[in-house]
């Protein structure tokens, strides 16, 4: 009981913090609308004549790629408390390290998330018609997909002393996180050297997820995820996501107990 | 006097570092009690493992009855702390972080509420609490800090450098919450300086060096130590003064920056006499009581001090409030 009420005090700071701060969530917000606009606009005119409408095929990819972004930029709010001191306000408190991380991975995924549902102004922009049960999905595969990457923030943060180091880390993640996977393109056409590639990052299973709730299982069929020979559905895609995340949680929730 | 912290044998190394060596002592409850001593010396470290921000590499610490490696819940729920760097959410207002560490320390809500208030009127913040605690300035903060380590009711405050940095009036300010506070909720305090003027505030001090604790006692016993009144003399020849010291008077005298030092049992007879016959060309004396810095430098034959200037301004800020009548140290 006393740990459930950590995890929410934890959690509460961290949007409380947002919250004061929240033009920030904006600016994290900028890149993807440009790549969904310029870049699919571009790409879309380009292909004119192919047999599918490119910005609804990348506009699941771009809301993934909000909600990655904002889940693994949280982690430098653990950097940025080392940083002022405030973490080891945190620490000497009564309450375990596992209600600390949950409830730091709980406030990561909860603002990443909000960013993601906020991409849904632009439905008119890709033109694509989403009902309020596939809304509703969607916004549950954010939720997963933010809790398994903030996990893996958390853990990377962790183990970061300044914030210098954890701009670079990311900036070096950020990328193969992101364009090594669905977001862009689909997979099947690709040399088997990149589709493995994207196979191996988790990332892929939450755009493809995301994906099939925003343009159905039927529609996206020819671009989705065939592992051993069979095509992901949504609930294997979410065990995967799931799986990555709470190993990821066990290691940052382990990181967090050796440094005492 | 019950003990309520109890530290048995306890060693803490750094890879090959001995950080804390083989350190044993007992805190009493409502005492305050200093440690003393350079940087580095393994203050930090003492008090990290004794709140249980690090387990010791050896020993056993018992404090308000609980192990701090096995039981280090409940030893957090006991200790309030004051850390050397400041540990506030500076984005935050002064009220989100007082609730904040109501929160974790699971204080009821309504008590809560009763308490922050107390407090913020405690530490003169109230008037700015919803202000955000980047606009605070160094005394302030620190203030709130202080403020914040007593809400959960702690049985033990520790005072890690508590006023480091902080300008002259500001630290004499903190000084007199801090007595206040002790008196009206009978708390033990905890304290590590290396300001000699705070350390005095203490009813025991240990002084720490290398690791290790090499002298524990009433700030009065400990400066007895140093054997009467502290001389300094001005002289044009250092080395020539020594000897006639030694001759005449079989002092052993040390020469460093300011002079020559040594102490005898009563300046103030002594130094007429001295002066009468002293051949070794005599620029200056000066006579003062031994200070903890003394007992320091007596142990260990090295100065405690860092950046001394702030001391000289303290002890002339301590000195105008004596004068004018407020309450000082005891």
């Amino acid at each position: 009981m006393n740990n459930l009420h950590g995890v929410y005090i934890i959690w509460y700071r961290d949007i409380l913090r947002f919250w004061r701060d929240r033009a920030r969530m904006f600016t994290s917000m900028a890149m993807p609308v440009l790549y969904l606009v310029i870049f699919g606009t571009g790409i879309a005119s380009a292909f004119k004549g192919a047999d599918f409408d490119y910005i609804q095929f990348m506009y699941p990819g771009i809301i993934s790629m909000v909600v990655v972004l904002g889940s693994i930029m949280s982690g430098i709010t653990v950097v940025f408390d080392r940083e002022f001191g405030f973490l080891k306000e945190v620490l000497v408190a009564p309450i375990s390290r596992p209600a600390v991380a949950i409830g730091k991975a709980m406030g990561g995924a909860t603002i990443a998330s909000a960013q993601g549902i906020m991409m849904l102004v632009f439905i008119p922009f890709a033109d694509v018609e989403i009902s309020v049960a596939s809304g509703f999905m969607m916004v549950g595969l954010m939720i997963v997909l933010s809790l398994s990457l903030t996990s893996m923030g958390l853990l990377i943060a962790s183990r970061i002393r300044s914030m210098e180091a954890f701009q670079a880390v990311m900036q070096l993640l950020m990328f193969p996180l992101i364009f090594i996977s669905p977001v862009m393109f689909p997979v099947e056409t690709l040399p088997s050297w990149l589709g493995t590639m994207i196979k191996i990052n988790p990332v892929s299973y939450g755009v493809d997820a995301i994906r099939q709730a925003v343009l159905g299982v039927e529609a996206s069929a020819p671009f989705g995820i065939e592992l051993f020979g069979y095509r992901m559905p949504i609930m294997l895609d979410v065990a995967v996501m799931a799986t990555f995340g709470i190993i990821m949680l066990s290691l940052a929730i382990r990181s967090f107990r050796i440094q005492e | 006097m019950q003990e309520i912290i109890q530290v048995e044998h306890i060693v803490k190394k750094f890879g090959g570092l001995v950080a804390v060596d083989d350190v044993s002592f007992g805190v009493k409850e409502g005492e305050i009690f200093g440690f003393l001593g350079p940087n580095g010396a393994g203050k930090t470290t003492t008090i990290n493992i004794l709140c249980t921000l690090m387990k010791p590499t050896r020993g056993k610490v018992i404090l308000n009855g609980y192990d701090v490696v096995l039981q280090s819940n409940q030893v957090r729920r006991s200790v309030g702390l004051v850390f050397q760097e400041p540990s506030l959410d500076i984005k935050l207002t002064a009220l989100q972080n007082l609730q904040f560490h109501t929160g974790v320390y699971s204080v009821p809500r309504a008590l809560a509420k009763k308490r922050i208030r107390k407090v913020l009127k405690m530490v003169d913040l109230w008037d700015r609490r919803n202000e955000a605690v980047q606009t605070y300035s160094g005394g302030m903060r620190r203030r709130l800090e202080i403020g914040r380590g007593l809400l959960h009711y702690p049985r033990v405050l520790f005072l890690d450098e508590p006023t480091l940095g902080l300008d002259p009036q500001t630290r004499t300010h903190i000084w007199d919450y801090i007595l206040d506070l002790r008196k009206r909720l009978n708390i033990t305090v905890f304290l590590t300086t290396h300001y000699m003027d705070e350390a005095n505030v203490a009813d025991r001090i240990a002084i720490i060096d290398h690791g290790k604790i090499i002298a524990l006692d009433t700030p009065s016993a400990l400066k007895r130590m140093v054997g009467g009144d502290v001389i300094t003399l001005q002289t044009d020849n250092p080395e020539a003064a020594v000897t006639e010291l030694k001759e005449k008077h079989s002092i052993e005298a040390k020469i460093d920056s300011e002079g020559i030092h040594f102490e005898v049992p009563n300046g103030e007879k002594f130094i007429p006499a001295l002066v009468r016959e002293f051949k070794s060309g005599l620029q200056g004396v000066s006579l003062r009581r031994p200070t903890l810095d003394d007992v320091f430098i007596k142990l260990t034959g090295r100065e405690i001090r860092e950046g001394g200037g702030g001391e000289a301004a303290f002890k002339r800020a301590w000195a105008q409030r004596q004068a004018s009548g407020s309450r000082g140290f005891h």
